[in-house]
């Protein structure tokens, strides 16, 4: 059995609404392969929020694309399962990893069942559309079917949307829905890239760094409103960042990632309060604080993230691990295993029994 | 700075009553319509050896603040008194292009994109050796050897110096880029948002590097940056800024342990705290940063402010002392009792 089966279910007996399991994802280049993503495995259950953290080149995303089926060639996803209950009663999953990306179950799905909040929501939308059309475009492909299974009217479409704007905060959203996205502020452009995501009342909601571009107190604004919006629609949600203050806020679970692996992951009060993997402890470390000592040395993790090419063998942390194992880490890769009641790490330190050298 | 009376340390830098406006025009003779204050009447001294924070959200002048005393853009009116080598005071602000050549080693600028800022067709010694050429060190192999000190100094190997941008990380481009601004021994240096663009992890070795050199070097330092826990970490005082205006500014210690700007205590509880337990405490700020080119009447916080009554509307707040070495931009800075929160 797989380790992260055991962990879900002594906390409750639901199915996951999503396991990712020993997911790689490789990018062939003429230089050399690049292992975006090398055996991740989490699950994400009926609507609780899983934040993934970690620094840039830790695959986060790549991740996030492989589980909505966008990753670009070169990139594939070499290995794994991706399984996605459709219903969360039934027992019947849809392996994600395996559907053809341009295929029309996965068209269904996508916007659907599982939605995507990007990054940079200026980019996201269309400059010649205005962000009414988009929505309306989206609700009338997915969701656009009455209860006898007609299919709904562009006008309903309309004032469906005009309901969202209201839902995510948007003050006159009959006239914002006109408006086209670059006349919008990037406070209220991020709303209406939350309507979108929503208008399909999707089961799975990924959340791509959806506040990095923004000011704090607009932030503050926006991570109250998806925490309001996830507990009326009761929607789960992927949570990507690389901020760890905004991981504590949002997140129930969280997965910390490095170098395309999963280093540890549990439930936040204790990858917050009892980390276990040498890379948390010091990545929570190395941030200074609104309330510490100011003026002083931060620690800092030794050396830097190593190129996609290079990546070192055995642990991907070990070269900069204060707490390094000599003659262990640099030779195998350690699996993530369970580590007290809730927590797992994929560290040496942790393993159990230990393995032969 | 620390254990030093602030009295016995010289003022480097005086800004008094900076001020940028751009004209917005409208037609084909291109009439002026409005102004947009991106700065409005600004004032602040810096003093040798320090850190002074700036900190805002995007559009509150910060950047263009920070350009404007470089002269790299005119500021409209304003004094930017500078106290250079020799002790004498003169007014960057009101010089011509001529004087200020001289005067320009003495002030240099970290930038914020280390991706954007250094050419990418230079290796690293024509970068980081561009700024001496300039200043008049034409010996290639006098401007090699000042390289190779300047790379040792960030903390890069010497040897690197023959390589291109392209061939590093994103924080080592950033070591670079300081080590570029530390080229021409200045000694005031502006740091526009200098570890934004990093990963955590590297953020914090820039900072400890900024901390060390400042020590080291006696630098002074203007810290531009949007992040208050950075901006609180690395600065003696700290400036806050709200569209175009200064509306805090005391020692880093007043200002998160007794704010007297609401505008202040909402960006600080806006940040999230990296830890569970502490929940997102007060109520999270309504609305937007108003527009530079149309802001509100009174005090420009007023639309946004719980606290905001009748004369707010009406009336524009002067930054005043309101304790010792502390300036508030409130009617009421005396009077509320305000808590950053925990």
């Amino acid at each position: 059995m797989l380790p992260t089966h055991t962990a879900a279910e002594s906390e409750e007996q639901i199915e996951p609404l999503l396991s990712v399991r020993d997911l790689s994802v490789v990018f062939e280049l003429d230089e050399g392969t690049v292992r975006a993503v090398e055996g991740v495995s989490f699950d994400v259950h009926p609507g609780q929020v899983v934040g993934i953290v970690g620094e840039s080149g830790c695959g986060k995303s790549v991740t996030m694309k492989a589980i909505l089926q966008l990753i670009e060639t070169p990139g594939r996803i070499s290995r794994g399962e991706i399984l996605y209950r459709q219903n969360s009663t039934g027992p019947r999953a849809i392996d994600l990893a395996r559907l053809r990306p341009r295929g029309a179950l996965m068209r269904r799905l996508r916007g659907a069942e599982i939605a995507l909040i990007p990054q940079e929501p200026m980019a996201a939308f269309s400059p010649v559309h205005t962000v009414g059309q988009q929505i309306i475009e989206a609700i009338m492909l997915h969701a656009g079917r009455h209860p006898d299974g007609r299919p709904i009217s562009r006008h309903v479409a309309r004032a469906m949307t005009i309901e969202l704007f209201r839902d995510v905060g948007i003050s006159i959203p009959e006239q914002r829905i006109d408006a086209y996205s670059w006349q919008l502020s990037g406070g209220l452009r991020q709303r209406a890239m939350i309507a979108m995501a929503l208008s399909c009342r999707p089961r799975l909601l990924i959340a791509d760094e959806p506040t990095t571009a923004i000011d704090v107190t607009t932030q503050a604004q926006i991570l109250a409103l998806l925490r309001e919006l996830q507990n009326k629609y009761d929607t789960a949600i992927i949570f990507i960042t690389h901020d760890l203050g905004v991981i504590a806020q949002m997140a129930q679970y969280v997965v910390v990632m490095y170098l395309g692996s999963v280093m540890e992951e549990g439930p936040v009060d204790d990858i917050f309060h009892a980390p276990r993997h040498p890379y948390t402890k010091a990545l929570l470390r190395s941030i200074p604080s609104l309330y510490g000592e100011t003026r002083t040395v931060l620690p800092v993790i030794a050396g830097a993230l190593p190129h996609p090419f290079n990546r070192p063998p055995g642990c991907p942390f070990h070269p900069r691990c204060e707490e390094v194992i000599s003659g262990r880490c640099m030779r195998a890769i350690p699996k993530l295993q369970p580590s007290g009641a809730r927590q797992q790490v994929s560290c040496f330190l942790y393993h159990d029994p230990p393995e032969p050298a | 700075m620390t254990g030093l009376a602030v009295q016995e340390v010289p003022t480097l830098l005086d800004v008094r009553g900076l001020r940028k406006y751009f004209p917005i025009t409208r037609g084909f003779f291109r009439r002026v319509v409005a102004q947009v204050r991106a700065v409005d009447d600004v004032s602040f001294a810096v003093r040798e050896g320090e850190t002074l924070g700036l900190v805002g959200e995007s559009g509150c002048g910060k950047t263009t603040l920070s350009r404007a005393i470089l002269r790299a853009i005119e500021p409209t009116a304003g004094q930017v008194l500078y106290r250079n080598r020799q002790g004498k005071v003169v007014d960057l602000a009101a010089m011509s292009g001529a004087e200020l050549t001289p005067l320009r080693r003495d002030i240099q600028m970290i930038f914020q994109d280390p991706f954007g800022s250094l050419n990418p067709r230079m290796t690293l010694l024509d970068n980081v050796g561009e700024p001496l050429l300039v200043n008049g060190m034409r010996s290639r192999r006098e401007r090699t050897e000042r390289v190779a000190e300047l790379l040792r100094l960030v903390g890069l190997r010497a040897e690197f110096m023959h390589r291109f941008p392209h061939a590093f990380s994103g924080g080592q481009r950033q070591r670079i880029g300081i080590a570029r601004a530390l080229a021409t021994s200045p000694r005031l240096v502006v740091a526009d948002e200098p570890v934004s663009a990093l990963d955590v992890s590297v953020q914090a070795q820039v900072l400890n590097l900024l901390l060390e050199l400042q020590l080291r070097l006696r630098l002074t330092f203007i810290f531009v940056a949007h992040d208050l826990s950075v901006v609180r970490h690395i600065s003696d005082r700290v400036a806050v800024m709200y569209v175009g205006q200064i509306v805090e500014l005391a020692t880093t210690e007043a200002v998160f342990a007794r704010p007297r700007h609401p505008y202040t205590v909402a960006l600080m509880r806006a940040v999230p705290v990296p830890d569970p337990r502490v929940a997102a405490t007060g109520a999270i700020l309504k609305g937007e940063v108003p527009s530079p080119a149309a802001p509100p009447s009174g005090c420009y916080f007023h639309p946004r402010c719980q606290f905001a009554e009748d004369r707010c509307r009406r009336e524009a707040p002067l930054l005043r002392e309101v304790s010792p070495g502390h300036f508030a931009r409130c009617h009421f800075a005396d009077q509320l009792l305000l808590q950053a929160g925990e």
